[in-house]
């Protein structure tokens, strides 16, 4: 099983993305399972959300407290006391942002890739919405589902304008991070050396 | 076929499916995205039903009590708060045992205010004479509606399906929805005989005295038990029609000759169950799920428990000056058991407190003592509170 906890503000869409990435795991028969940990539902408050995905039913429901993966819809939130907390050794972190990926590793000490998905979202939604950006990326980055997986999850939840925008937007997200960089994160052997 | 859905969104697919002609419903979290859902299915002309947005949730169980009364097929739903302020319609339409269904989008209730999820809210109105089903996941929410239908209709009594708040209302998971034609020959079309009709007018729920009260609450409570019988066989025959069950009362789940069993209601068991498979304790343990907590189905768990040394009663609510609710009545029931098993009453994850796999060894730990403890809740940190208030 493989667990991803996704950091946001209210308004960028943290609990749609989260429901995106488990729902792209049904796409590929596969197992997903996406919640969000409210907090106070205002916009702008730092909220947080969890994906769970497997090749079998997923039982647990409790919180995602050692992820494999972290997404970070806002730079600054790489600030926030708890928010770097459980991070698998040697697990990733995609973060929205337009600084380079060497720099915010260095500066962070982790695995860090940078994109910057609401200047991609602003030119091609017209909306600062981040989400669907990061996602790509991190499917390109991981290989963990196909980029068609999420295709087909963002046509079942969009239509209209709304979904072709979001479809040229994930196609170029998917192209500004190096392609397979984690791949070897999300295998067996990484979460058997991992836990062991 | 799984689809991804968020539980509410199933949930609201799950009603649409019933053909409810009447929706009552007042919004509250976590159970407003299931009426929102409703609503939308409604004005996207995909649900043929009268949709009536009240001022409070005392109008939304009135207007659903009105529409039953009347011969519909109703549904509302609810949570805390709003649970407490249909209280007084609760017991009414109880009391005049009228078929409705509801769903309780399980979460706390004030005060302190809490948003987030625990039972107290559908435990605090146990006692209004509705039939009171509690779910594990949201495929089971989703079954459970539609088997509710068929218990409360031929039951003529209002059935509280009971799902946990933003744990399952708010997790999208797969889901099979069923096919209309598959609810429909399920579900026949509603005829309530004691429907009022101004043809042939009379009054219901009205003035009993002392000399015929005790009849009425006896026979309510007679009924009750006798839908024991309908809650299995619905899960039973909507089992043959869609291929899935859910144990009827209870369900049990792990080795059937444990020594231990917990005991709890809802979607704690699914994160037990991959605590069992996670890290396998050295005693065997089984799970027990209480489904039905409304008939309380005593006889049911005396033969599931009958060889056992312990049972842990996990509540995710507090009868507070006295403990434990569920454990309670566990313990009432195995008592008339040759060699009844101890029980050890606890509770956790109330307002919302995340559960963890690690509660399971927690759990345990319970049984390695002889003599039950008292009733703890087994999450709280004393630390946080003033030595007077431990």
């Amino acid at each position: 099983m493989l667990e991803i906890r996704i950091h946001g503000r209210g308004g960028q869409g943290n609990v749609v993305a989260a429901y995106l990435l488990a729902a792209a795991a049904f796409e590929v028969k596969r197992y997903g399972q996406a919640f969000p940990n409210f907090g106070a539902e205002r916009r702008g408050a730092p909220v947080v959300a969890f994906v769970r995905i497997d090749d079998q039913p997923i039982r647990r429901r409790n919180q995602v407290r050692s992820p494999a993966f972290l997404i970070i819809q806002d730079e600054a939130l790489l600030h926030v006391p708890g928010v770097l907390d459980g991070l698998k050794d040697g697990g990733g972190i995609l973060v929205n942002s337009h600084h380079s990926s060497t720099q915010l590793s260095e500066q962070m000490n982790h695995d860090i890739i940078a994109l910057p998905a609401t200047h991609l979202a602003q030119k091609i939604l017209g909306r600062p919405v981040p989400n669907t950006a990061l996602l790509a990326g991190f499917l390109a980055l991981t290989e963990l589902l196909p980029q068609q997986a999420l295709s087909q999850a963002l046509t079942h939840r969009f239509k209209g304008a709304v979904l072709e925008r979001n479809l040229q937007l994930i196609e170029e997200a998917a192209q500004q991070v190096p392609a397979r960089q984690w791949n070897h994160l999300h295998t067996e052997e990484h979460h058997h050396a991992a836990s062991a | 076929m799984l689809q991804a859905l968020e539980g509410s969104q199933a949930i609201a697919r799950a009603v649409a499916l019933c053909r409810p002609a009447v929706v009552s419903a007042y919004p509250i979290t976590p159970q407003t995205h299931i009426v929102e859902n409703i609503s939308k299915l409604v004005a996207d002309g995909q649900f043929d039903c009268e949709f009536v947005s009240v001022e409070s949730e005392f109008s939304a169980a009135s207007v659903a009590l009105g529409a039953a009364m009347a011969g519909s097929r109703a549904y509302t739903a609810s949570a805390s708060q709003g649970i407490l302020l249909m209280a007084e319609v609760l017991y009414n339409i109880a009391g005049m045992r009228v078929p409705l269904v509801m769903t309780c989008a399980n979460r706390a209730v004030s005060a302190p205010l809490s948003i987030w999820n625990d039972q107290q809210d559908s435990m605090a109105v146990r006692d209004a004479g509705w039939i009171q089903l509690y779910c594990a996941d949201n495929q089971e929410a989703v079954d459970t509606t539609i088997q509710a239908y068929r218990i409360s209709e031929r039951t003529e009594l209002p059935v509280m399906v009971c799902m946990d708040g933003f744990t399952l209302t708010h997790t999208l998971e797969g889901i099979d929805v069923p096919e209309q034609e598959q609810v429909d020959s399920f579900l026949p079309a509603y005829h309530f005989k004691r429907a009022l009709d101004p043809r042939n007018p009379t009054s219901v729920g009205t003035l009993v005295s002392p000399d015929h009260y005790s009849e009425a609450r006896h026979s309510h409570h007679q009924a009750l038990l006798k839908a024991m019988d309908d809650i299995i066989a619905a899960d039973q025959d909507w089992g043959a029609i869609c291929g899935r069950s859910y144990g009827g009362l209870l369900k049990t789940i792990g080795d059937p000759d444990a020594d231990i069993a917990i005991l709890s209601l809802g979607s704690v068991l699914g994160t037990l169950e991959a605590a069992l498979s996670e890290m396998p304790p050295e005693r065997s343990v089984k799970l027990i799920q209480l489904r039905s907590f409304r008939p309380f189905p005593a006889e049911a768990l005396r033969q599931v428990c009958a060889d056992l040394s312990h049972i842990i009663v996990l509540e995710r609510a507090i009868a507070p000056g006295s403990g434990g609710i569920v454990g309670l009545e566990v313990l009432a029931a195995l008592s008339s058991l040759d060699k009844p098993p101890r029980v050890h009453n606890c509770a956790a994850g109330l307002g919302g407190r995340d559960i963890p796999m690690e509660i399971l060894p927690q759990l345990l730990a319970l049984a390695d003592e002889d003599r039950p403890a008292d009733f703890q809740v087994i999450d709280v940190v004393l630390d946080r509170l003033p030595e007077e208030d431990r």
